[in-house]
């Protein structure tokens, strides 16, 4: 996958001149995911910065750079350091846009690994996705396979709306063939996975994969789940979400957001609000605890939702059969 | 003003034809009612009169006035050179008449206002700053500077307006119309109008929630502030951004930022965005002795440090952040030495010459060498906001002390009286009219309409790539699938 978000972001620089990246690491070292390998000997040291450890002011710059019409890559090295930029996201990035009355647009990607790996402790084990939701002008997209990476990536350096781009830490050494034409997913669009009839199952990043591995189970077991990567965070595509909730009448969400104020809660309450009378029963959600993720391998599993809960979850919902 | 020109005209020409009747010669006048402006003339046949019966040298003063009055318009309207020359040469065709008819006298004080007049108003002055620039590893600049009769009468104008039109700010938040947070800048006029004398449309201008002025000075209207400040329709963010949010795209001024010190990241990044781009320009990331202690501050200049990004860091001193004095937070309040490998300059922050002098030595700085830090030791006469009466943590006497012997306004008032560039009577004509600007925007203001429901919507996003998606921006909650 670091592979296609690199082809993504190298021909997209090679389209557009304004395109520049910048982040810790990004320049000679060639990204600490290697998604920038190779940028500084073929673009420059000027649209490939190396910044010092200062995730709060070089953020500022990029949106600072973005209003005038650059546009900016912005990585974080684990998207937990962001959390150092939250002012000037939450403050700069998504409301310029409206407090200048549409003079500016900030067409700036945030981009960078997050979620739960493999011991890596409590504070590089974040996920973001849950902080930024609710604010206002910004973009979210969860990539999670090397196709969507690709696209999600393109799109997002295209969109004249701030982006955040949300990767996984462990599916970066994911393989698939992609396409060699050029090609540009939809940033508003959900991806259907495997039709069904039975339940709709909502995930997206690497839940995605725990999804697939339940699904074998409950094909087994005589179920027919209709999987979608809901792809977009903000806003979510409650067409393909809706036309899913009229087919099958039930719904499950499994995400790796905390259990409080994630994803999973607003996806829930947008789903009951819109669809109510196409529900049979209640919208079922399984996120991970609300707990700082433990560095303990057993224990760092327990945080988060195992294909095993979710074939539980799915048979109480539709029933045993 | 084309008006005020047009009449000044008529009323010589009407002279000079000879068709008398009851208009008269200029006076000096105090008379402040006048419509035009230019003053009750007494009667040309009392005058006549006098000057034929004995010829004094009272008339002189009499045309002197008329001269200056003329010039006066010219210089203060920054009207056009033809349209003056010609008010002057139907002057001077009069004088030819004093000449004809005896009134030799006349002719010399006439002949050297004339002169000054024909000159143009744009010629060269050169002063000498009063209050030296104290410097951090770099020359300071020199202290005699070259301004003109135009820009220094251009100063006290727009000086004046932003004066105006703060006071009217501070009386519209008292009467409710200006609601939540509102910062005003009276007192530190003469940073923003200093700073725009030495800068052109390429550079970009940042700043905080003090950002009235600096919106005025980078191409706003004063209707623009109004209607924002009441969050009317017409306002320069569409009544959508306040106080604190104002910005100004087609003038460089990027802002109008609510918290503080967030601005001066961004200010990197503008600066970082002309060099990609290759423009000639320097950003001016402004911020204020409170903010002078945030990190990121000193992370942005860490990086155009680095990366010798053409970034003028303006630290407006107005010795107070909100309720804490300077000396009260920052360990070091030597703002421009705190740049350490960026050199600094400190500069007397209440004289737009040295603001001026300041600004352009460090632009040609920047453009060459990276930042540099401008520490303006200003003064604000209102509190930090409307909410704070701004005088419990300093006395009244020191704000009192500091309207009497810095106040920006009135050394401008002074330059132009002693190089006699305008007379007492003009600067009070000028004054007239930027009230009456003021007041005009503010009655057109208020009669601007709250933006529509919908725009809550509006500007949320920008509608790019993607799919009729039922998103954040929906107004309707609900979903209705088709």
């Amino acid at each position: 996958m670091f592979e296609a978000l690199r082809e993504g972001l190298s021909e997209e620089m090679e389209r557009d001149p304004k395109v520049c990246v910048i982040g810790e690491d990004v320049g000679d070292y060639g990204g600490s995911y290697k998604v920038t390998k190779g940028f500084s000997e073929k673009f420059g040291s000027w649209r490939v910065l190396d910044t010092p450890i200062a995730e709060n002011s070089f953020t500022g710059m990029a949106i600072g750079s973005a209003m005038t019409g650059l546009r900016p890559v912005v990585e974080g090295m684990n998207m937990g350091f962001l959390l150092l930029a939250y002012n000037q996201i939450a403050n700069n990035c998504g409301m310029l846009h409206y407090t200048s009355g549409g003079q500016f647009t900030i067409p700036i990607v945030i981009r960078g690994p997050g979620g739960v790996g493999r011991q890596l402790g409590a504070e590089h084990s974040q996920r973001l996705e849950s902080y930024f939701q609710s604010v206002p002008g910004l973009q979210m997209v969860a990539c999670s396979t090397p196709y969507n990476a690709k696209g999600l990536m393109k799109a997002a350096i295209r969109c004249e709306n701030p982006v955040i781009l949300y990767e996984h830490v462990l599916l970066y050494n994911l393989k698939e063939k992609i396409p060699d034409e050029e090609y540009v997913c939809c940033l508003e669009e959900a991806e259907m996975v495997r039709p069904g009839t039975e339940i709709t199952i909502l995930t997206y990043s690497r839940m995605r994969y725990h999804v697939t591995q339940a699904a074998k189970t409950l094909v087994d077991r005589g179920y027919d789940p209709e999987i979608i990567d809901i792809r977009s965070l903000k806003p979510f595509d409650m067409y393909t979400i809706g036309e899913s909730v009229r087919k099958t009448h039930r719904v499950l969400i499994v995400e790796e957001c905390m259990r409080t104020g994630g994803i999973g809660a607003s996806l829930r309450s947008a789903i009951m609000e819109s669809f109510w009378d196409e529900l049979d029963g209640p919208i079922g959600c399984l996120s991970s605890q609300d707990v700082p993720t433990p560095y303990s391998g057993p224990l760092e599993e327990l945080t988060v939702v195992q294909p095993h809960q979710i074939v539980t979850a799915v048979e109480n919902l539709c029933g045993k059969k | 003003m084309a008006k005020r020109m047009q009449g000044i005209m008529e009323s010589i020409q009407t002279l000079c034809s000879g068709d008398h009747g009851n208009e008269g010669f200029m006076q000096d006048d105090e008379d402040e009612e006048e419509e035009n402006g230019v003053g009750r003339l007494t009667s040309w046949a009392e005058l006549l009169g006098f000057g034929l019966a004995v010829f004094s040298e009272a008339i002189a003063p009499q045309l002197q006035c008329f001269c200056d009055r003329t010039l006066g318009f010219a210089v203060g309207q920054g009207g056009s050179r033809e349209a003056w020359i010609k008010a002057v040469a139907m002057a001077m065709s009069l004088v030819r008449k004093a000449v004809k008819k005896g009134w030799v006298g006349a002719l010399a004080p006439a002949a050297r206002v004339m002169s000054q007049a024909l000159s143009t108003a744009s010629e060269p002055i050169t002063l000498d700053i009063p209050v030296p620039f104290k410097a951090h590893k770099v020359e300071t600049p020199s202290v005699t500077v070259e301004t003109s009769a135009q820009e220094l009468t251009n100063f006290f104008k727009t000086m004046f307006i932003m004066r105006r039109m703060e006071i009217a700010a501070d009386s519209l938040y008292k009467s409710k119309f200006i609601r939540g947070f509102c910062h005003l800048y009276d007192g530190q006029e003469a940073v923003c109008v200093g700073m725009e004398a030495a800068l052109n449309d390429k550079d970009c201008i940042i700043t905080a929630y003090r950002d009235h002025c600096t919106h005025l000075g980078r191409g706003g209207s004063v209707l623009e502030v109004f209607a924002e400040l009441m969050g009317r329709k017409d306002g320069c963010s569409l009544g959508k951004g306040g106080s604190m949010h104002m910005y100004n795209k087609k003038g460089g001024f990027y802002g109008g930022n609510g918290i503080v010190g967030a601005q001066t990241p961004l200010g990197a990044g503008l600066a970082f965005a002309q060099k990609y781009l290759k423009v000639e320009g320097v950003t001016l990331a402004m911020y204020g002795d409170g903010a002078a202690n945030q990190g990121q501050l000193f992370e942005a200049m860490n990086i155009s440090a680095l990366w010798n990004l053409p970034v003028i860091y303006v630290c407006e001193n107005n010795h107070y952040g909100m309720g804490t004095a300077e000396w009260r937070s920052a360990k070091s309040p030597e703002y421009y030495k705190r740049g350490d490998y960026i050199p600094g300059l400190k500069v007397d922050g209440m004289d737009c010459l040295a603001v001026k002098q300041a600004v352009k030595y460090a632009k040609e700085y920047a453009l060459q060498n990276g930042p540099m830090v401008l520490e303006m030791d200003t003064y604000r006469y209102h509190g930090h906001s409307m909410s704070d009466p701004g005088s419990t943590y300093r006395t009244r006497d020191e704000i009192s002390g500091v309207r009497q012997e810095r106040d920006p306004i009135e050394r401008i008032r002074k330059l132009l009286l002693s190089n006699n560039i305008a007379t007492v009577a003009e600067l009070k004509t000028m004054e007239k009219e930027a009230k009456k600007e003021v007041e005009d925007a503010l009655s057109k203001a208020k009669e601007s309409p709250s933006p529509d429901s919908d725009e809550l919507f509006t500007h949320v996003y920008r509608k790019g790539y993607g799919a009729k998606a039922y998103g954040a921006d929906r107004k309707e909650v609900v979903v209705k699938l088709p």
